[in-house]
């Protein structure tokens, strides 16, 4: 059983939107700036308002790598892992899982959209090519 | 602008892997050596700083917290200290040159110690993040749940994207890694000491692509001690002391491996731009390298934000054989980790030290006056220039 982050005020939204399918991304009511990891407060204006509220979910692949050892008894390799900028929180990335596909296909600039791995309380973001 | 610290003795165990001694007879060893090489006796040292300090979420990762040691070694102390949340495992250097700089104890000695070789078992594997825990907190928990459990992804996809952006190639790492291998092969202390040829390297399997088996550092068991003195006190030893020229610490992006908006720099480059304003010497004045290498991809990372070369450009500066032995500016001439074991940047230390001293045998630099040492890889960094008196 893979460690799941532990929920705070901070991080519930991001960790359970998947139950409604949506990614949901932290951002300054003030200045606007996308908040990644999400906060209390805005690093950039210190405002404390903070929106939680869903992007459309797709994005582009900064990097990537293909795991190949299995660092727990459990896990099935290969895999590969992406980093990806989101479409509309402008420098945030997501690093998460590519599922439903094969690893070794997986390119710099690949076009991805997210999907939600289901375990207890956490909806754990994954990325699969968009088309 | 010179520090108040210099470095004064260094000592290492006999590391080795499987070992089965326990974390506190490698330290003592280390210890007696750093105390022999400083000119120094048990009562002397009154202060005495670890990183990370006590810690079981990883095997054998940090078995000795500074109450233990203290305890074993009697040390009565005026300033103690462990620190896992510092500019990298540097961080208990520049604790204990700050406090002997502003006169809180005279000689600090500093240790790491491990035991991941030994406490590695088919369920329980060393360097797994957050291993044994059912939840997480912090930047592990964005990256852990995702299946990136392992430092050699998130450094797998810095280098994939410094790959495809400068033209690196996996040939390029296995330089850093045959290089350093064959330094290792002139160092009797270097875990790994048979031959790496490129071949070797290429064949090896694939960890978390692009970087292999040979990409990675080796888990090991021992310990490294480091004795910092204050500058006025460091004269009565034993040795030339290694003054502490200038440290670098800055951090100027998330505690994260995957937000830094250009994932082909790291934390380095601000705790080196940060050093450099602190001295008036230059990358040119430079003689030794220790650079870490958790993993070989750091290598070239840290070339660059030394300053030893421009950005993109640490692939052609390699394969022009500036690093390897007999280069301009050798790295890691004990083997590094990736062939003499991972001390934690102790180890890299604890040879740019040797070095300077001009004790480090068929693998001497010849004339060597100045050294760098950087640990830490991604949002984790510290830089340390030292130079002889």
């Amino acid at each position: 059983m893979r460690p799941l982050p532990e929920l705070t005020a901070e991080n519930t939204a991001f960790w359970t939107g998947g139950s409604e399918g949506k990614l949901m991304i932290a951002f300054c009511k003030d200045c606007a700036a996308a908040i990644h990891p999400p906060q209390l407060v805005c690093p950039k204006c210190w405002c404390e308002m903070i929106d939680s509220r869903a992007v459309v979910g797709t994005g582009t692949v900064y990097s990537y790598t293909v795991n190949h050892q299995p660092w727990a008894p459990e896990m099935a390799v290969p895999f590969a892992l992406a980093v990806v900028d989101l479409d509309d929180a402008p420098g945030v990335r997501v690093t998460a899982e590519v599922v439903n596909v094969d690893p070794e296909t997986v390119t710099m600039g690949q076009r991805m959209r997210v999907s939600f791995l289901n375990l207890g309380d956490i909806w754990l973001p994954q990325w699969e090519p968009a088309i | 602008m010179t520090t108040k610290a210099a470095i004064t003795g260094v000592g290492m165990s006999q590391i080795g892997r499987r070992t089965e001694r326990p974390a506190m007879a490698h330290l003592v060893e280390a210890t007696k050596r750093a105390l022999d090489c400083a000119g120094l006796s048990k009562d002397d040292i009154d202060g005495i700083a670890t990183y990370p300090g006590k810690a079981d979420n990883s095997p054998g990762m940090s078995p000795l917290g500074t109450g233990e040691v203290r305890n074993a070694l009697g040390l009565q102390t005026r300033w103690h200290s462990a620190i896992p949340d510092g500019p990298s495992q540097m961080a208990p250097i520049m604790v204990a040159a700050m406090a002997v700089a502003t006169g809180q104890a005279r000689h600090v000695l500093c240790f790491r110690a491990l035991t991941e070789s030994s406490s590695q078992t088919a369920s329980r594997r060393a360097s797994i993040a957050g291993a044994g825990k059912a939840r997480l907190g912090g930047w592990l928990s964005y990256l852990v749940p995702a299946n990136a459990m392992s430092a050699s992804n998130w450094a797998g996809w810095m280098a994939m994207r410094y790959f495809h952006e400068f033209g690196m190639t996996r040939e390029h790492l296995g330089m850093v890694a045959t290089g350093e291998r064959a330094f290792a092969q002139l160092n009797p202390m270097a875990v790994m000491q048979s031959p790496l040829t490129m071949d070797d390297y290429l064949a090896a399997r694939m960890i978390s692509s692009p970087l292999g088996l040979f990409d990675c550092d080796v888990p090991i068991d021992g310990a490294c001690v480091v004795i910092v003195s204050a500058a006025d006190a460091a004269k009565d030893c034993a040795r030339e002391p290694l003054i502490i020229e200038a440290m670098g610490a800055a951090l100027g992006s998330q505690e994260t491996w995957d937000q830094r908006t250009d994932l082909t720099t790291m934390g380095a480059h601000d705790s080196c731009t940060d050093m450099w304003k602190r001295t008036d010497m230059k990358p040119s004045d430079v003689d030794v390298l220790s650079l870490y290498d958790g993993f070989s991809i750091f290598v070239p990372y840290w070339l660059e934000a030394f300053g030893f070369c421009g950005h993109g450009e640490a692939k052609d500066f390699i394969a022009e054989g500036n690093i390897g032995p007999g280069g301009r500016f050798p790295v890691n001439t004990g083997g590094g980790q990736l062939s003499g074991g991972r001390l934690h940047g102790f180890g890299l230390l604890h040879e740019a030290c040797t070095q300077l001293w001009g004790e480090a045998g068929d693998r001497q630099v010849a004339n060597a006056r100045t050294a760098v040492c950087g640990m830490g890889g991604g949002f984790i960094a510290g830089s340390m220039l030292l130079r002889r008196a």
